[in-house]
């Protein structure tokens, strides 16, 4: 659904990502793994609409999306929980989630109710600041908040960041269960372990350009990403 | 939700009973007795307290840090007053310059539609100097609003100054009356009943009424779907974009109504005053206008309407008997006249500041401390069970 043609972009002075190809079939979880600056979240921010490329093309469902403003993007359906959680911090749960449907005209009632369900802790909180939640639950927000623009396909940027491994474990789980329910995800991790765990295909990303793909539970047996991702 | 509609209502009472409080008061203080201050501190409180909330729209609801608000005052009492100055007036008034308007609202609408029609040229001319400021606002966005924070007031206020002096030009004399005051247009002492012998006075209540009015439409938009995408902006622009916001777009539309209401505000200053002159609205006034959203906390409506009242009560008036000589059934001592009021009026300020380090309100409205309040004092049985467990 997803295709990302020999996407180039420069960030900042230096080209962050030369030239690299990624499919992301509908219905599946793709995951892009890589050290510190190999350009993973450059190339999510530029799908998102985020950055613009310097040259490249982004399809989806064969409709070019490249250099697009980020809100028509996010109205084709494609929507992102961004690095660091990123949540509203002086607004309520429920106001943050609305915000996640803010360009969305219909009734937020049964979605609202979808991410209380998948996150039961965020209706324990829905009147509360979401400052004040822990990170673990902000992570949830930060997802729910996504989730609620309806999205077909949800890029997360590194969701496990600063979580306790316990939490991490949980947060996957919920993704793969909001891939069952038909929602495609490119997920970027640095935690490659976890990441290729749960994902259908698996790109390794190093310093802006690609240099493996295959299935993510192959990868781990890779004697390559073994040594420089797994330890 | 139930305890949200009870809110509301309880809101509109306190309004409703403060107007008719108004229109008591006005009846029953004479003009020349010294209580007459208090009608006098409460028009200009009142039309501060506009501008502050529209002030804090944008610096507190939207995060954005503009300090152009007297330049679209200004334009606002302008565009007002040129539109309310009867055609008989406008010879006494363009002393120096051929003027090139002669169109009167108040006139034109109230020859043919009777004082109903006076009225609405009266409120068509503020409606005008409120789209006037926003038109200005939405031509000076493109370039102003790319800037962010501290580069934003800069521009803003640097914008005020030109359009202060813009206003001022002898080119535009013919229009602006160049350097001289606008004088003889509808002010707020044409808003009265007369039934033979009596008059009912109305002049604090249509203020009141006019400021109600605005600052409720400001609050139902701050509490729209816009209004939330205003805080996302405050609080996370990156997170905001990729929520579909339009930055942009979102930035334009709140320094417009923004502006607007400050053209309002401006417009019913100049309803306020006896004149209407470029040189009053200096940057002074915006930092006024701060002073009262800080104090008041940013990001909190009824905050900034609580700073407003005090503000123009303890400069206006509470303080102004140290002027005099005499200041709370107190004959001060000559030390303390002339000026002293000034020192006073900022030792307070900082005393203010000092305790409520995010203003009087933080950013909470009225209802949540008066909820707080009613915790505490009525309801403790739930305390102490609390104890017990504790």
């Amino acid at each position: 659904m997803l295709k990302i043609e020999d996407l180039r972009v420069n960030y900042g002075g230096i080209e962050a990502v030369k030239g690299i190809s990624i499919d992301v079939p509908e219905k599946e979880i793709v995951t892009l793994i890589g050290a510190n600056g190999a350009g993973k979240s450059t190339t999510l921010r530029t799908v998102a609409g985020l950055v613009k490329p310097a040259s490249g093309r982004i399809s989806f469902f064969d409709e070019d999306i490249t250099a697009l403003p980020s809100h028509s993007i996010v109205a084709k359906g494609i929507t992102m929980v961004p690095e660091g959680r990123r949540v509203f911090p002086d607004l309520t749960v429920l106001e943050n989630l609305k915000m996640g449907a803010y360009l969305r005209k219909d009734s937020l009632k049964d979605d609202i109710q979808w991410v209380y369900d998948l996150f039961p802790r965020l209706k324990e909180r829905s009147w509360q600041l979401a400052g004040t939640l822990s990170g673990g639950e902000q992570q949830m927000l930060a997802v729910g908040r996504a989730l609620m623009s309806r999205p077909k396909l949800m890029m997360m940027d590194e969701p496990s960041l600063g979580l306790a491994p316990i939490i991490v474990r949980g947060i996957f789980e919920i993704i793969k269960e909001i891939n069952r329910q038909g929602v495609t995800i490119l997920l970027i991790e640095q935690n490659a372990n976890i990441a290729l765990h749960t994902a259908n295909t698996a790109y390794v990303l190093e310093t802006g350009r690609l240099t493996m793909k295959g299935i993510g539970k192959e990868l781990l047996n890779n004697e390559a990403v073994k040594k420089a991702y797994l330890g | 939700m139930e305890n949200k509609k009870t809110q509301n209502i309880t809101t509109v009472v306190g309004i409703v009973f403060l107007l008719l409080l108004v229109i008591v008061l006005e009846q029953i203080i004479s003009p020349t007795s010294t209580m007459a201050m208090l009608l006098t501190v409460t028009k200009k409180s009142a039309i501060y307290a506009v501008v502050a909330v529209s002030m804090n729209l944008l610096n507190g609801f939207t995060g954005l840090f503009s300090l152009g608000q007297a330049g679209f005052m200004l334009m606002g009492a302008y565009t007002y007053a040129i539109f309310t100055i009867p055609r008989a007036e406008r010879d006494a008034v363009y002393y120096y310059y051929d003027q090139a308007m002669e169109l009167s609202f108040p006139e034109v609408f109230g020859n043919a539609l009777g004082s109903v029609g006076f009225l609405l040229g009266v409120l068509l001319a503020i409606i005008l100097g409120g789209l006037v400021a926003a038109a200005v606002a939405y031509v000076i966005g493109f370039p102003v609003l790319r800037l962010k924070s501290d580069y934003l007031a800069i521009a803003t206020l640097g914008f005020a100054e030109i359009i202060r002096a813009l206003f001022q030009w002898t080119k535009l004399g013919p229009i602006t009356n160049g350097a001289n005051p606008l004088k003889n247009y509808v002010r707020l002492n044409s808003f009265k009943i007369e039934m033979g012998d009596t008059t009912i006075g109305l002049s604090t209540f249509t203020t009141l009424l006019f400021a109600t009015i605005c600052i409720g439409i400001m609050v139902m938009l701050i509490n729209s779907s816009y209004g939330r995408a205003f805080k996302a902006i405050r609080e996370d622009e990156v997170a905001a974009e990729a929520m579909g916001i339009n930055l942009y777009k979102h930035k334009q539309i709140a320094f417009c109504i923004s502006c607007f209401f400050a053209g309002v505000g401006g417009a019913m200053l100049a309803m306020f005053a006896n004149t209407v002159q470029a040189n009053n609205f200096k940057s002074n006034m915006t930092f006024e206008i701060l002073l009262i959203v800080v104090l008041g906390g940013i990001g909190s409506v009824s905050g900034s309407c609580i700073g407003a009242v005090l503000f123009v009560f303890a400069a206006e008036w509470w303080l102004r008997g140290l002027d005099s000589g005499k200041w709370l059934f107190i004959n001060a001592p000559g030390v303390l006249r002339n000026g002293f009021r000034l020192v006073v009026f900022s030792v307070g300020i900082m005393i203010v500041i000092l305790f409520f380090r995010r203003g009087i309100m933080g950013d909470k409205e009225l209802p949540y401390y008066a909820k707080r309040i009613r915790d505490r004092f009525i309801i403790n049985k739930p305390k102490a069970g609390e104890k017990e467990n504790g």
